[in-house]
């Protein structure tokens, strides 16, 4: 569980960019987290995983976010970056995919088999051992995707994991979001990806929240999303 | 100028190859590798013929590593001029004649000069060699093996991350400089400043999210991830090999013994 309570947030001495947010997201749900650019969406994500601190309560399975538990809680969270350059830093895909799984004394078998299993899930095997400086902006995405997966985490963040990818590995990464049992928090523009992946869905407006409710109701309210720079999902205007 | 600053990055690319070379645990040759670095640096100013055959050593290694040494110097392009900087000036203070060839005759700061390139050039090499051979976080492993405080590994990985960042940044910079300055080479005076404050910052944010990135997939300062690669018996032979060898050389003056050989 999740437990976001009356937290805020600024960088620097800016303007509060969260602004005494609070919300619960239960074990296994799926929430969609829209918003304009600039909404606060990533920073959510940074507070929730303790790269950032504010204040107000954060907590996750009862386990306050704070520097002494910060081990325990980010061992729980698998994150994708909005910046997949900045999610990998070995020198292969495999050796990223390794990464996690080793660090948290997984043996080296069974994080293979993990690695191998993941990769087959998200058709990459072609990836398995590329550079990761020579695979393409799309590519990289997947790679951080299957980074994430392949740690196993209870809960999985994503921030647009859908962006830069072409069609038909949107379509992969959606059918394979839809078949993680784990709690998901996700970002995204992608309207229709939310739709195809979530069951609740968090509208975000300058660090605040507008709308929280179930996904088919606040994503068919076209007042509400042009409100807030957004517009229907292309398969509602198409039905 | 760019492409070599690029260049520079991305030597995991070698180090992941396969020879006897990459093969060896990595502690016996960060060992070997820092042994040879000291024994070469221990040289006199003006051990020249002394130290000469200490080139031997890297040599027979980039052989059987299956990395060409014209790599290495490719590779080091940049920092190469500014090692053999070093003794440049030597000749000026030291006047000396100290040696004579033919009826030329040559100052003593000639030879120390000629003696800190080769000195430099070496320790490059064999630095190099190292890093080719080996990933950056088996060496950062068998630091710590070897007691060496977390910190300060942790640091050195990070900053090898850094200058992969950096040169990176780089690259996609002068690209992004050069589409809106047609025609233009290299990067204006004017554009340096604010080039290189948006190179650091650039680099910075991204080095931090790297580092966040690391953190958050479980990164604490131990190598259980790297590739691990046991010290067998084979590694200590290598080791006592080369520190025996290291040490004919530097107490026997092999040149003077060979030129001997052939004067009688
Ligand atoms: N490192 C930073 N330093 C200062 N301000 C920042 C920093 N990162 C983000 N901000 C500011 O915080 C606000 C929220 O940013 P955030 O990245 O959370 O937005 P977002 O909802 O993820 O937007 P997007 O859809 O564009 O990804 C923005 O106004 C942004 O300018
Ligand atoms: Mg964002």
């Amino acid at each position: 569980m999740i437990e976001f309570e009356n937290v805020s947030f600024a960088y620097e001495q800016g303007a509060p960019v969260i602004d005494n947010l609070s919300f619960t997201i239960g074990d296994g749900e799926s929430v969609g987290l829209i918003g304009a650019n600039g909404a606060g969406k990533s920073t959510i994500m940074k507070l929730l995983l303790g790269l950032v601190s504010g204040e107000g309560r954060i907590a996750v399975d009862g386990i306050e976010v704070n520097r002494d538990n910060l081990g325990k809680i980010r061992q729980k969270l698998g994150f994708v970056l909005q910046n997949s350059d900045n999610q990998m830093f070995m020198p292969t895909v495999f050796e990223d995919m390794m990464f996690a799984p080793l660090n948290y004394m997984v043996s080296r078998e069974d994080a293979e088999k993990r690695v191998d299993e993941v990769l087959e899930r998200l058709d990459l095997q072609y990836l398995k051992h590329k550079y990761n400086h020579k695979i393409s902006g799309g590519e990289k995405r997947m790679a951080a995707i299957a980074t994430v997966l392949a740690m196993e985490p209870e809960a999985v963040l994503m921030d647009e994991p859908t962006s830069a990818l072409d069609p038909y590995n949107r379509r992969v990464v959606i059918n394979t979001i839809r078949g993680l049992k784990q709690t998901k928090i996700i970002t995204s523009h992608d309207l229709d990806m939310i739709m195809d992946t979530c069951d609740r869905v968090i509208l975000i407006s300058k660090g605040r929240i507008v709308a929280d409710g179930s996904a088919e109701k606040i994503l068919r309210d076209k007042a509400l999303l042009e409100a807030n720079r957004m517009e229907l999902p292309l398969s509602l205007i198409h039905r | 100028m760019e492409k070599a600053l690029s260049e520079l990055g991305h030597m995991d690319e070698l180090a992941v190859q396969e020879s006897p070379v990459h093969g060896m645990n990595a502690t016996a040759k960060l060992l070997s590798t820092v042994v040879y670095i000291l024994i070469v640096m221990s040289f006199d100013k003006y051990d020249l013929s002394g130290l000469i055959p200490m080139v031997l050593w890297p040599v027979l290694m980039y052989q059987m590593s299956g990395i060409p040494v014209r790599t290495c110097f490719y590779k080091l392009r940049i920092v190469l001029p500014l090692v053999m900087a070093v003794g440049l000036f030597n000749p000026f203070f030291d006047r000396e004649i100290m040696l004579h060839l033919g009826n030329i005759g040559v100052s003593g700061g000639v030879i120390s000069m000629l003696t800190l390139m080769l000195k430099g050039v070496l320790c490059l090499m064999a630095s190099f060699l190292l890093v080719a051979t080996t990933p950056f976080d088996s060496i950062c492993a068998a630091l710590r093996s070897m007691h060496f405080p977390a910190t300060l590994t942790t640091l050195l990985l990070l900053t090898y991350r850094y200058v992969g960042v950096m040169t990176e940044e780089l690259a996609v910079m002068t690209d992004a400089y050069h589409l809106r300055a047609p025609g233009q080479k290299g990067i204006h005076v004017s554009a340096w400043g604010s080039f290189l404050g948006q190179l650091l910052l650039r680099s910075m944010d991204r080095a931090q999210e790297l580092y966040a990135s690391m953190l958050l997939r479980g990164y604490h300062q131990h190598f259980h991830y790297a590739k691990h690669i046991p010290f067998r018996g084979s590694d200590a032979i290598y080791m006592a090999l080369s520190c025996l060898f290291f040490i004919l050389i530097r107490f026997c003056n092999v040149s003077e013994l060979i030129g001997r050989l052939f004067v009688r």
